[in-house]
């Protein structure tokens, strides 16, 4: 009896924790709430060392603004602080993602990202992303700043 | 509970663990993005920034065109890691005549030497003694307020200008010199070279290259501006180009190709009429042999090259037997910079002009990073990222090795031998009464900021 106890309590944590952290309850509620502010989707920073950031950004925002407004930790992210003229807001998106973005890039986009570290077909400057609502969900990648090759 | 156990956890360890006190020589872009990574990492340190200048901020404030503000923005990240209580920023003190090299190693765990690149690379060919024979890098110390070259003799008489190198440094002088003057006035251009290039005759500018235009190392941001600037035609050789077929083309990876197929179409977009327009000439497989002139430059002896070897992108020039000559009135080496042995105890490679080191690290507890350790290239990404691998490395030192086996004087010391040489010290608030003089007095001439180039004005207002 006791051992069923216990276990039917595990189960339960586990279907709670799934449900309480899975997004399908948060985009429920966030129907039913009021249009009082922007509203939030949610994004995932996947950094090259594997350490994943979850969180959350305006619509109308671009990448770099919820880098920087939800103070998250990639260092040297954005120094010309979206003016076009450095690349260290570079990100990298999945191929179905990067064809769907809404915006393509400008000369003036490419030419900075010439100059980013580990440039690929589907790279980004995370200060012309602007978020749209079809994003919710949205994972992407920053590439290593620091050069692998020195350490 | 935690925050308790926190608190007791260091207090325990108080009296036991040695702060670290490290120091960085220069506050440039490679001094402030490598002190910013060491604070974030560092709970509890003692880092002070010196600097040889009274004011911070290196070649962003020395180096970056006034026509290029934005990317001045980083400005506000090293100023929130100057203003961090573990940072200091002592400015006005002078590695190798202020305090030794010796001084900063009894006196700190680690120092990291970041004074940059600032001499400039010679031609060293007959001529370049002659009036009028101006490195790029005091044309650049000229407009942008280096105390130093805040003299410079620049005649700008002539219509001709031939720069020799064909990096970004060669394409800001150009620039500046090619941009309408109403608007270099909206810029923190220093007002002496405002005055002198409103009046300059300068109408043509070469911009002359050793290699051809798959080695050019300008890059296509620059060479964009250029294309677009107003009042000015860009005027290619088409001979130049005559080797570079479809195929090289399409092979190249995407940032060469891009910037190929720029300057392709922008040659074959070319107009031959420039009437009244201000010509913006590269010109490539050019070396200068000999500059002549009547004590001042009249022209210049180039010799063609040829390039050989494998690997497209890396091939090198070499001259053939055949010469042109190129009249001008001002010849501007724009070819490298390199760095200066600032105390004789550093390790230093001459000839290559920079710290001899191993991926940063000179000797225990001694490292470099920026352009004094790794020869002047790249963009601020490059010298950041740069840094934080720097910063990574010290961090991993600091414990492999041991270089907390004592406690130091840091800081106290140090100011003990300033006072007794009666160096006087800008430290950053002083620097902040600086900045908002020359703001100030940027908005009598509706410019962002007037820059103080006399080193005696910068004191009387920043020290305290």
């Amino acid at each position: 009896m006791a051992l069923n106890y216990i276990r039917v309590a595990r189960i339960f944590r586990e279907v709670f924790r799934v449900n309480t952290c899975s997004k399908l309850p948060r985009r429920i509620f966030s129907v039913g709430l009021p249009a009082l502010n922007k509203k939030e989707i949610e994004i995932t920073f996947l950094k090259a060392n594997g350490d994943q950031i979850n969180t959350k950004g305006k619509i109308g925002d671009s990448l770099l603004d919820v880098v920087v407004n939800n103070n998250l930790d990639l260092d040297g992210f954005g120094a010309c602080e979206g003016t076009l003229t450095c690349s260290t807001c570079h990100l990298i998106f999945g191929k179905e993602t990067y064809d769907q973005l809404p915006n393509k890039p400008s000369e003036e986009e490419l030419d900075m990202l010439d100059l980013a570290y580990d440039l690929s077909d589907t790279s980004r400057l995370g200060c012309q992303i602007i978020l749209t609502e079809s994003m919710d969900g949205l994972k992407v990648t920053v590439p290593a700043t620091i050069n692998d090759a020195r350490s | 509970m935690n925050c308790f156990s926190n608190i007791f956890a260091s207090r325990l360890f108080s009296t036991k663990v040695i702060k670290p006190k490290i120091c960085i020589v220069g506050a440039g872009p490679a001094g402030f993005y490598a002190a910013q990574h060491l604070v974030k990492k560092l709970d509890n340190s003692e880092i002070d920034i010196f600097e040889r200048l009274p004011v911070p901020f290196g070649l962003v404030r020395f180096g970056v065109a006034p026509d290029h503000p934005e990317v001045k923005n980083v400005i506000h990240t090293f100023s929130k890691t100057a203003q961090h209580p573990n940072v200091r920023f002592f400015g006005n003190i002078n590695l190798g005549t202020d305090i030794s090299l010796q001084d900063l190693k009894d006196n700190y765990h680690v120092v990291l030497l970041t004074y940059g690149a600032e001499e400039n690379r010679q031609l060293n060919i007959p001529g370049e003694d002659l009036h009028n024979v101006i490195p790029a890098r005091k044309i650049v110390g000229w407009y942008n307020g280096i105390p130093d070259d805040s003299n410079l003799e620049i005649d700008l008489s002539g219509n001709t200008m031939a720069i020799f190198g064909q990096g970004n440094v060669a394409v800001d002088v150009a620039r500046i010199l090619l941009t309408p003057v109403d608007e270099l006035k909206k810029t923190d251009i220093t007002q002496h070279a405002l005055d002198k290039i409103s009046q300059s005759k300068i109408k043509q500018v070469h911009l002359i290259g050793r290699r051809g235009p798959l080695q050019a190392a300008f890059t296509i941001k620059e060479l964009r501006e250029m294309l677009k600037l107003q009042q000015c035609q860009t005027v290619w050789k088409k001979e130049d180009f005559s080797s570079i077929s479809k195929e090289i083309v399409e092979n190249l990876a995407r940032p060469k190709k891009r910037i190929t197929e720029l300057m392709l179409k922008s040659l074959q977009d070319q107009k031959s009429d420039v009437d009244g327009l201000n010509v913006f000439k590269p010109i490539f497989f050019r070396s200068p042999l000999e500059i002549l002139g009547n004590k001042k430059v009249e022209r210049v002896i180039l010799g063609v090259n040829r390039l050989e070897g494998e690997d497209i992108l890396k091939q090198h020039a070499v001259l053939t037997d055949r010469q042109e000559e190129l009249e001008c009135n001002i010849v501007v080496p724009s070819i490298g910079y390199k760095s200066v042995q600032a105390d004789p105890l550093i390790p230093f490679d001459q000839k290559k002009g920079i710290i001899i080191n191993n991926n940063s690290k000179v000797n225990t507890g001694l490292y470099t990073t920026g352009w004094l350790g790794t020869a002047p290239v790249g963009v601020i990404l490059t010298t950041m990222s740069n840094a934080f691998g720097t910063a990574e490395r010290i961090l991993k030192d600091i414990h492999d090795d041991n270089l907390l086996n004592e406690d130091k004087g840091g800081f106290t010391n140090i100011s003990s031998i300033l006072k007794e040489k009666r160096v006087p010290i800008v430290d950053w608030a002083g620097w902040e009464k600086i900045d908002k003089y020359e703001i100030e007095e940027g908005k009598k001439h509706n410019k962002p900021r007037e820059k103080i180039i006399d080193v005696n004005k910068m004191l009387e207002i920043g020290v305290s």
